[in-house]
């Protein structure tokens, strides 16, 4: 078996065994599903077969979550000190990065699967634009690869849960808020910058289903780039 | 699999955490590793085993540099950390079983290394409870087994009596002469004892610098120097005893302790033994020797002079 999958599996049971899985499940689902069928602009109050309502909750819902959920990735290992147990075994600090990153986003999937009653429910009662729901999964996970690999790397560079939490968060409320708050105040290449940098703008054009290359890349190098400074972080023990 | 450490240095900013130590273990060797706290022991031990970097130097295992073949030469060490950190949520037998997938372990042999290891380390009566319930002693063997769950060549063990009780300290120490046999073992402590019942040589390390390297007996003599012991003859006249000593050609000099009872602190010439002349002394002149004991410097002794300069 791979390291990477030998670590995703353990750190996967570790979220289930100590009831975080199961807390996030519960939140998780019971927000969407509370703001897709009971309040707001819900399914009933929109009147049409759609589950734009679901993507725009779990867009804030899973703003909160992950970083609750990275917290304690590499900053648990830190303080208890088994990272020195894992990385002196045949593990690279890669694979132990991409192994904490995977078990995360395999419990998120787990969580999206679950609403796959809604899109059941919600054909169900009317035409449903598959497109603009496959697009609007794939924008959630792409959201969540690169907020994963945010409070990855928030959890690298502390041995303390709260302060990587609060990291995570505040490096997220960039790109949620902040960019393209400042893109609509600036022009030229600034502006140009900021609106690119802007998790909002590529994640509506996904979940309006249109898939274009540009916000794949955007979502796919961020991820990448959260990675490889976990991975920096880890390796910065080797140098000082 | 030997391990030869060839002019290791390390240094944390300004400070020197390990300064050009260089020293040699073979197959089959169990060396203890001895010094102060922030001597640079456990610097080196996260050396051998990859965890940090190297600062200068190289270390050699099997040959093979660390530097360069560091990740692949981690399945042939197995490493007990300083404070044993475990994974606490987890039973015992899921974290050997993770333990061993992760060094690689074959899966059809998986579950009769963590079976063996179970065995080994005591932890029969325990091994369903997550490691968390464990006392501080089964927490420590649960530790040495994960060190070996993989059969590793090359054990890295810090202080790994820690916590135990007298008996269990025997159990582990016996059980790692048994495993020095075979395998290339460096096992820090600051038990002193400990070090001589267990270990074939001894590396004393000061302030980042080897300060003493050798067998007990061997730092014993060069503590020493000179060959001491304590005698006591009966049947003498105090005054003739000390003069007929003093004419032996192995004694330097010989200290009276006791005019009474003719006790003396016999100092032999340097490389001279004088237990064979005390006795030809005392058969010719027909005295009877009552008392004939060495004098060992103890190794908390040899200890506190090299590390307290």
């Amino acid at each position: 078996m791979h390291p990477i999958w030998i670590i995703a599996k353990r750190e996967l049971g570790s979220f289930f065994d100590s009831l975080i899985a199961y807390i996030m499940l519960v939140l998780f689902l019971g927000f969407s599903g509370f703001f897709t069928w009971l309040l707001g602009s819900d399914v009933f109050f929109v009147g049409q077969a759609s589950l734009e309502s679901f993507f725009n909750v779990s867009y804030w819902t899973l703003f909160f979550f992950i970083p609750a959920l990275t917290m304690r990735l590499l900053a648990e290992e830190k303080k208890t000190g088994t990272i020195e147990l894992l990385l002196t075994k045949a593990v690279t600090d890669r694979q132990l990065v991409v192994g904490k990153f995977l078990s995360t986003f395999l419990l998120i999937l787990i969580a999206l699967l679950f609403t796959f009653s809604y899109v059941i429910t919600i054909s169900s009662i009317g035409d449903i634009d598959t497109g603009e729901v496959v697009c609007g999964y794939v924008g959630l996970l792409f959201m969540s690869a690169m907020y994963i690999s945010i409070g990855l790397y928030a959890s690298s560079i502390t041995s303390n849960q709260i302060v990587a939490f609060l990291c995570a968060l505040l490096i997220e409320l960039f790109f949620h808020i902040i960019f393209g708050t400042l893109a609509q105040q600036l022009s030229g290449w600034a502006g140009a910058l900021l609106h690119g940098l802007s998790l909002t703008n590529h994640f509506e054009s996904i979940i309006r289903g249109v898939l274009d290359t540009r916000d794949v890349i955007y979502f796919i190098s961020i991820t990448l780039v959260g990675l490889l400074l976990s991975e920096l972080s880890l390796t910065k023990r080797h140098t000082v | 699999m030997n391990i030869q450490i060839e002019n290791l240095s390390k240094r944390y900013g300004l400070q020197t955490a390990v300064d050009k130590i260089s020293f040699e273990v073979r197959t089959g060797e169990i060396l203890g590793f001895l010094g102060p706290n922030g001597a640079g022991k456990s610097t080196s031990m996260k050396m051998i085993t990859g965890y940090i970097g190297i600062g200068e130097g190289d270390i050699l295992i099997g040959g093979r540099s660390v530097r360069e073949h560091g990740d692949d030469l981690k399945r042939h060490i197995g490493y007990l950390p300083e404070n044993n950190p475990l994974y606490l949520d987890m039973p015992i037998m899921d974290y050997l079983t993770f333990c061993a997938s992760l060094q690689g372990v074959a899966k059809d042999k998986i579950q009769s290394r963590v079976r063996l290891m179970v065995n080994i380390c005591g932890l029969q009566a325990e091994k369903h409870k997550k490691i968390g319930e464990l006392s501080k002693g089964y927490r420590q063997r649960v530790g040495l087994a994960q060190a070996m769950i993989h059969d590793p060549a090359i054990l890295i063990l810090d202080e790994p009596t820690t916590g135990l009780d007298p008996n269990q300290i025997v159990e582990i120490r016996k059980l790692i002469r048994e495993i020095g046999k075979e395998k290339t073992v460096i096992l820090s402590t600051h038990i002193l004892p400990e070090v001589e019942a267990t270990c074939d040589r001894i590396l004393i390390i000061n302030k980042g610098k080897i300060v003493a390297n050798g067998t007990a007996e061997t730092l014993r003599k060069q503590a020493t120097g000179n060959e001491l012991v304590k005698v006591q003859i009966e049947d003498g006249v105090h005054q003739q005893i000390l003069s007929a000593l003093e004419l032996l050609p192995s004694i330097e000099k010989a200290l009276p302790v006791d005019t009474e009872t003719n006790r003396f602190e016999i100092h032999s010439k340097l490389g001279m033994s004088s237990k064979r002349d005390l006795f030809q002394l005392c058969v010719e002149k027909g005295w009877v020797l009552g008392e004939l004991t060495p004098v060992e410097t103890r190794l908390e002794d040899i200890f506190r002079n090299l590390t307290l300069n």
